[in-house]
């Protein structure tokens, strides 16, 4: 079923040396669309905020794969192919919107909300021209389905008839990330998009990289947002394949004003000319400031202070993904705590003060790795035998990454199983 | 021109044009001179449109927290290496009341690399609120809309 496996040595069953050409080969990448994106993982694919009525709809992706997740009349959630059964051409061309049907252009077959084919032009020969055959079922010919589950309003879609149910998928403790975050209704926003030219794995490694965070975003540490002696903690699932992680801050105001940077980086009596990018009130009570959670393969959900988003990992070619972020806040938001999050949507998407470095560090990558694709990069920071549940600073996560990668797409070192 | 005097209307241009080149020439510290104190900056992706209040990728509402960008850009954050290259064309005046004008105008932003590679980076529309105080013309409102809401990279230096 799946397509020979590219040769690619593959190191080490750790995880710790990841060769570079699985960011560059376009075997590599097409692999991976029948693998990983349609292999037995649950892909995000939008927020049911953003289609809450009857017949919503929105295009996404499932890998580089054009979809359509929409909400039928009883209020049930479905997602389909956006690709027309007949010809192949693009069904749906609207981002979002409402409708009782989506009909294609070109011979304008069309499909109710839960992707059925409902009409087919002069399917009765006309004049005794064209037309189907007496035998022509259209349910034979609707939109290729995905099987869906929602977690709290967070919609997933599987395309491999073997993925486990969602709750056994995610695992504890993602399924309580999710649960916090999302145990009010949300309201969404808007949304951020960036292109980033690069591998999609090489994000999934930088969300899981506690180690770059304060060396690489300088706007953390300069007003005091983020220091390595804040408490942190953090889970995984038993398959390791995702990660999320805590950071417990101090009243995040004072810590900016007060000039008190920790130890990373030393600039003295910094604060902000005008601190209201900085004025929220929390949004939990247990004192966490920052949550990163990410979810196998192409989600990470994040609480930075009061921004509240999901980022969507839309992979399109071995050099490029598209990161789309959804920023949303609460139903019960009053005016002046949306007014908060616009402001401190300052900080994260693509010119974040403390996010817009993250797409330059990955361009920096793929644009060195052109060459020399069996040399590997170097994942020890931490120790190889650290505890995943105690290491926090460490590479220990990348590494389960790579190691639940590997398992998918059946990589393995030379002599051994697969 | 909305009762605008051809005067008025060639110091909007040459406010406009100066904003553009004070970017581009790299005098960040500058660009925040150009607005009143209490003066609003936004980048809002066009998508982000169809709901009110719209979102911003980038906001300030006074001329201290475009210091502060301005201060973070020098300072904290690393982003791509380039040159940039502001164009503004098509500017017009929408409406004019009590020495305070509407104004529309399209930019274009090129960005060119370290090794002379010029790529068009964002293109959108002007929504510009300019007030006349002190016999000087000073941006009350600029609201940048992106028909480029997918960023190449990152958007650093402001559009």
């Amino acid at each position: 079923m799946l397509r020979e496996a590219p040769v690619i040595p593959w190191p080490s069953r750790d995880g710790s040396r990841v060769p570079f050409e699985v960011f560059t080969r376009a075997d590599v990448f097409a692999r991976e669309q029948e693998a990983i994106f349609r292999g037995p993982v649950w892909n995000y694919v939008a927020l049911e905020a953003e289609i809450p009525q009857p017949n919503d709809f929105k295009t996404t992706f499932v890998g580089d794969t054009p979809i359509i997740v929409s909400r039928a009349e009883d209020g049930s959630l479905h997602a389909f192919l956006n690709r027309c059964a007949h010809r192949g051409a693009t069904v749906q061309r609207q981002a979002s919107g409402n409708a009782r049907q989506h009909k294609c252009v070109y011979h304008q077959w069309c499909y109710n909300s839960q992707g059925d084919l409902v009409g087919v032009p002069y399917r009765r020969a006309v004049a005794g021209m064209g037309g189907y055959s007496a035998d022509f079922a259209p349910k034979d010919h609707g939109l290729t389905k995905l099987r869906v589950a929602s977690r709290k309003g967070v919609i997933f879609a599987t395309f491999h008839p073997d993925t486990v149910a969602l709750e056994e998928y995610l695992d504890e403790p993602l399924l309580a990330a999710i649960d916090r975050l999302f145990s009010r209704p949300i309201k969404v926003l808007g949304h951020m998009r960036q292109r980033v030219r690069g591998n999609w794995k090489l994000y999934s490694e930088n969300t899981r990289d506690p180690y770059h965070a304060a060396l690489l975003h300088g706007f953390h540490a300069t007003f005091g947002l983020y220091r390595t002696n804040q408490r942190r903690v953090g889970g995984s699932d038993r398959a390791r394949a995702h990660s999320t992680g805590a950071t417990y801050g101090d009243d995040w105001r004072q810590a900016a004003q007060s000039g008190n940077i920790g130890q990373d980086k030393f600039v003295a009596n910094y604060s902000l000319a005008d601190p209201s990018l900085l004025e929220g009130r929390p949004d939990f009570n247990d004192g966490v400031t920052v949550s990163i959670t990410s979810i196998f393969p192409c989600l990470v959900i994040q609480q930075i202070m009061n921004t509240l988003a999901t980022r969507h990992i839309r992979p399109k070619a071995a050099d490029e993904f598209e990161l789309y972020w959804t920023y949303f806040g609460y139903e019960d938001d009053d005016e002046q705590m949306i007014a908060c999050r616009l402001k401190q949507a300052n900080l994260i998407g693509p010119a974040g003060l403390i996010s817009m470095e993250d797409s330059e560090a990955i361009e920096l990558i793929q644009r060195a790795i052109v060459r020399d694709g069996h040399e590997n990069s170097f994942l020890e920071f931490g120790g190889l035998h650290a505890d995943l549940g105690k290491d926090r600073v460490g590479e220990a996560t990348i590494r389960a990454f790579w190691r639940y990668y590997a398992g998918l797409m059946g990589l393995s070192p030379a002599g051994g199983e697969a | 021109m909305s009762g605008a005097t051809r005067q008025v209307y060639d110091d909007i241009r040459a406010l406009e044009y100066r904003y553009a080149r004070l970017l581009d020439d790299d005098q960040l510290e500058e660009w925040p001179n150009l607005f009143v104190e209490r003066g609003v900056y936004k980048v809002i992706p066009r998508e982000n449109l169809s709901r009110q209040p719209a979102l911003p990728i980038m906001f300030c509402d006074s001329r201290a927290m475009m210091q502060d960008r301005v201060r973070s850009l020098r300072e904290a954050n690393v982003y791509n290496l380039h040159y940039s290259r502001h164009v503004v064309s098509n500017v017009e005046i929408l409406s004019a009341r009590d020495d305070t004008y509407e104004v529309a105008a399209c930019y274009t932003v090129y960005q060119t690399d370290l090794e002379g590679q010029t790529r068009l980076f964002s293109v959108g529309q002007y929504r510009d609120v300019i007030a006349n105080g002190d016999g000087d013309l000073k941006f009350r409102e600029k609201i940048a809309v992106c028909d480029t809401f997918n960023i190449p990279n990152l958007l650093a230096i402001p559009l």
